[in-house]
């Protein structure tokens, strides 16, 4: 019995160290659909370019903060060739038009990922081992990751760091203009270019960070392009538009899906991972259509 | 022959409702029908029936059903793909399990399973909307493959998972050739094409795109939502389920469930998009671009085969095929039907446009 | 359906209130409309008006307060019940099928009224076909009578504002209502537009016995087409009577001017 609650509470614990994770690619998601109204399906792209470009600059023998630098700088130079290439011409159209340019996108950059790098399975070791974590296992015989713990520790001071940046101050106040409705925000001044390039920038951060530690775990390949899907249930539990609820729901999805893989995958055929999250996420979206944190939308006519 | 209504004079409102009015227009179709039956076995080689004019028809009708959804009536979907799957697999397993059954009954069972379907994964769309109907979209379609990768049951029990589509009858007779498959798939494109315009310029039509357009007017009008988009669900995955049916017996005649991802759903929906939201011909248009293009960007690979690692070029292949998609978009945001639309418009007053 | 004798009390709000969150936007409101006649709701921006008639058909629920429709008292009922039951209606900004033609516009509010199923529309064989041409033959009649026959064809997304309001007036009343709310049907329109509208409103309250409940600004139309004023400000009822009476009210004359309460 005790064993079994152990085990449970070792699940449950894996999954909200995961979760964390998710946060952070939601996150990302979060922040561009609050800028431009769309969900930008290229996140996972993102995320195999940015490890990508990381794990080939650091084999050359870069140093690693160096290396890690230059991947930042690269990615908000993709954020700037984006926006100019691609968003700001299609300002006044439709979401839907956006989010098929992002559908582009996402196969432009999976060819120009592996196109200047390769498509091989880049081992990645970025300095923290894999192992249990040894004084809780031997004081509570829970067995937790040392690399899951690190790897949520990171992520969360990310999340709130960009959760504070994004919240607070002009940025913040501009990019909730922004949200509210693009072209009143331009008419009153706000470079709505320049937002949207942040925007996408710190995608691309969230996208290395991601795609980093998720490299580590699998190796840097394509696979890991598959973590975004994985962000899209916390986005409908969170809402779309909802910091706070990127944070809470990456967690909530994290553990349930956890739970569900190991208490109901047995009983009903396994692997049920790809989707159990989804449907954790439409059964609270029937119940609170608005989602966690959002408020529930009168419609005027 | 000039583009031209002049002289042709509706004198009846069910004139001026036919659906094409224009002669050249009714022509042009009777032209296109004559070609498809008897022009094209004439001058198209067998590796072009089967490798290109078969899968172009099959995505069409694919195409078609998801205009209806997400073009007619406004529910952006991700899981089309999951339709087409839910209709090769239903039709399989009809067919191998009830072989009694004539193979065009087949289809249009599997057809109306997938739109049962359909209509479950619409269920929710009364209470949500946009993108979070296209992640619950998603999540049918990651469902769909993970059922048909873990239940051998829909697969009769092969271990490979794979499914071999059993030969096909009709009235005794065995469609074996490439010209066979041809005209079955031609035979469902053709009805299912009028078929489906029929239906937008009708009422049910009326109601999609009045929706689609502006959900809170149409129901202060009495368009009921929850039964208008449900329609438009079952109507776009019949579509669906008969073009993955089409798919598994007609063209590749061995699919498991990777056939139908989620990259189907996206290529279908690019070809919505490219072809045009709202219209029918669009359809034909999107489906015709996304099947040729990789098939141009192949040749031009050739070109270069021997000089260039054939890595790079597939990912080049990808790059070309993202950066047109992302290129088109910005050009022609409405697709080509409405750059046709644009030419017949100025073909109509020509040479004399004001 | 019986035919209601001319006066006859249609519709009435009895003590409706609604509020959203801390917003009351309708507080204790009751007053009668009765059959034919021609009701006008007037009051200063944010009086209630729009919310008045989004209660009568039914987009949103009264949070206490009954109406009777018809004698019959309901709470709440779908904005899609209401068209069945002859509730139709107008926006103040226009809320057209944008991507659709004229045509096809004022044919929605045919749909309640075609019976075919999807299987004979699909193959637009001989029931449906002939319901379609006949609806048709309808819609056109009510195409002549705007007087917009040279933009059937057209999407309603490029016509100007005024003849969009004269398109969304024509599919109301192509579901042949019995009671047809008019959200300011002349907002943004020259003088002479105005007069082609209350012509219009005029004419279908003459010829087709519509009871006409509208929303307007312009107190001259208002005082000149309505036999009633019902005077709403922040959500209460100051006043109604004749044009005549309204005009006079101390409690009116206060509210537009905006003397402090």
């Amino acid at each position: 019995m005790l064993m079994e609650l152990a085990f449970a509470i070792e699940v449950l614990i894996a999954g909200l160290l995961s979760g964390v994770m998710y946060s952070l690619v939601a996150l990302g998601f979060v922040l561009i659909f609050k800028a431009s109204g769309v969900f930008n399906f290229a996140q996972g792209a993102m995320v195999l370019f940015a490890a990508l470009t990381f794990v080939r600059i650091l084999e050359m023998g870069v140093n690693f903060w160096l290396a890690v630098a230059i991947a930042l700088a690269v990615m908000i130079l993709l954020a700037i060739i984006i926006e100019r290439v691609m968003l700001r011409p299609l300002v006044a159209q439709p979401v839907i038009i956006l989010f098929m340019a992002t559908i582009g996108l996402n196969y432009f950059l999976e060819g120009l990922a592996q196109g200047i790098w390769d498509s091989q399975v880049h081992g990645l070791d970025i300095g923290i081992p894999d192992v249990p974590w040894m004084s809780v296992l031997e004081s509570t015989n829970i067995l937790i990751s040392l690399f899951d713990v690190w790897s949520a520790v990171i992520c969360g001071i990310l999340v709130l760091l960009l959760a504070f940046f994004f919240q607070k101050g002009r940025i913040g106040r501009a990019l909730r203009a922004v949200a509210d409705d693009n072209q009143a925000a331009m008419s009153v001044g706000i470079p709505l270019q320049l937002i949207w390039a942040i925007v996408w920038a710190a995608a691309g951060l969230v996208a290395l960070v991601a795609g980093t530690l998720w490299g580590q775990r699998l190796g840097v390949q394509f696979s890991i392009s598959l973590v975004a899907l994985k962000a899209l249930p916390v986005l409908i539990l969170g809402g779309f538009n909802s910091i706070a609820g990127a944070i809470i729901g990456g967690l909530i999805i994290g553990a349930t899906e956890k739970l569900a893989e190991v208490y109901l995958g047995p009983i009903i055929g396994g692997g049920i991972e790809s989707w159990s999250a989804y449907f954790i996420a439409m059964l609270f979206l029937i119940f609170r259509p608005q989602g966690l944190f959002g408020e529930e939308i009168i419609e005027r006519v | 022959m000039l583009y031209r209504e002049t002289g042709q004079f509706k004198t009846s409102y069910k004139g001026d409702m036919a659906i094409f009015t224009i002669r050249q227009d009714r022509w042009a179709l009777i032209a296109v029908l004559v070609f498809v039956v008897i022009g094209v076995p004439l001058i198209a080689s067998q590796h072009v029936i089967a490798g290109y004019l078969v899968p172009f028809l099959i995505w069409s009708l694919a195409a078609i059903g998801l205009n209806i959804l997400t073009g007619y009536t406004g529910q952006l979907s991700l899981g089309h793909g999951a339709f087409m799957a839910v209709g090769a697999y239903s039709a399989y397993n009809l067919a191998s399990r009830v072989p009694e059954l004539p193979i065009i009954l087949v289809f249009l069972l599997a057809g109306l399973i997938a739109a049962v379907f359909g209509i479950l994964v619409g269920s929710p769309s009364l209470r949500i909307k946009g993108f979070y109907l296209a992640v619950a979209t998603l999540a049918a379609q990651f469902f769909v493959e993970w059922v048909f990768a873990t239940y051998p049951w829909f697969v009769g029990g092969a271990a490979s998972m794979v499914i071999d589509t059993p030969p096909m009858d009709i009235f005794g007779y065995r469609i074996s050739s490439h010209l066979d498959n041809y005209y079955l798939v031609a035979g469902f494109v053709v009805v299912g094409a009028l078929f489906a315009k029929n239906l937008v310029r009708s009422e049910i039509g009326r109601a999609w795109m009045a929706i689609r357009d502006m959900d809170v007017a149409a129901e202060v009008i009495g368009i009921r939502p929850l039964y208008t988009k449900l329609s438009a669900f079952a109507v776009s995955s019949f579509y669906g389920g008969v073009a993955g049916a089409l798919y598994a017996f007609c063209y590749v005649k061995s699919v498991d469930f990777t056939a139908f991802d989620l990259f189907v759903s996206l290529k279908v929906l690019f070809m919505v998009i490219i072809g045009g939201m709202g219209s029918i011909l669009g359809c034909f248009l999107g489906a015709a671009f996304i099947v040729i293009l990789p098939i141009v960007l192949n040749e031009i690979a050739h070109l270069f085969a021997g000089q260039v690692p054939s890595a790079l070029l597939t990912n080049l292949e990808h790059m070309i095929f993202g950066g047109l998609i992302i290129f088109f978009l910005i050009v022609e945001p409405h697709g080509l039907a409405r750059l046709w639309t644009t030419m017949k418009e100025k073909l109509r007053l020509w040479p004399f446009p004001h | 359906m019986t035919e209601q004798q001319a006066g006859s009390v249609v519709l009435s709000f009895d003590n409706v209130s609604i509020s959203f969150g801390a917003v009351t936007a309708l507080s204790g409101v009751s007053f009668e409309i009765q059959e034919h006649e021609i009701v006008a709701i007037i009051g200063p921006n944010g009086a209630g008006k729009t919310t008045a008639l989004n209660v009568i058909n039914g987009v949103y629920e009264p949070t206490g307060g009954t109406i009777s429709y018809k004698g019959e008292v309901r709470k709440r009922m779908r904005p899609h019940q209401a068209a069945v039951q002859g509730i139709a209606r107008t926006f103040q900004n226009v809320a057209l099928f944008k991507g659709m033609s004229t045509l096809d516009n004022i044919m929605t509010g045919r749909n309640l009224k075609m019976k075919s199923n999807l299987l004979m529309q699909g193959l637009y064989w001989g029931p449906a076909q002939r319901e379609e041409i006949e609806h048709r033959q309808v819609v056109e009649k009510i195409i002549d009578f705007l007087e917009i026959e040279s933009v059937r064809k057209t999407t309603v997304g490029r016509l100007p504002f005024g003849l969009q309001k004269r398109v969304e007036l024509g599919r109301a009343l192509a579901a042949e209502p019995e009671i047809l709310l008019l959200d300011e049907p002349m907002a943004g329109m020259n003088l002479e537009e105005k007069q082609d509208m209350c012509r219009f409103i005029l004419d279908v309250n003459d010829d087709l016995g519509t009871t006409i409940v509208l929303i307007e600004h312009d107190m001259s139309v208002v005082m000149d087409i309505s036999d009633r004023v019902i005077v709403l400000d922040y959500g209460r009822k100051i006043s109604e009577g004749s044009p005549d009476v309204v005009r006079g009210d101390q409690k009116v004359i206060d509210a537009y001017l905006g003397v402090t309460h």
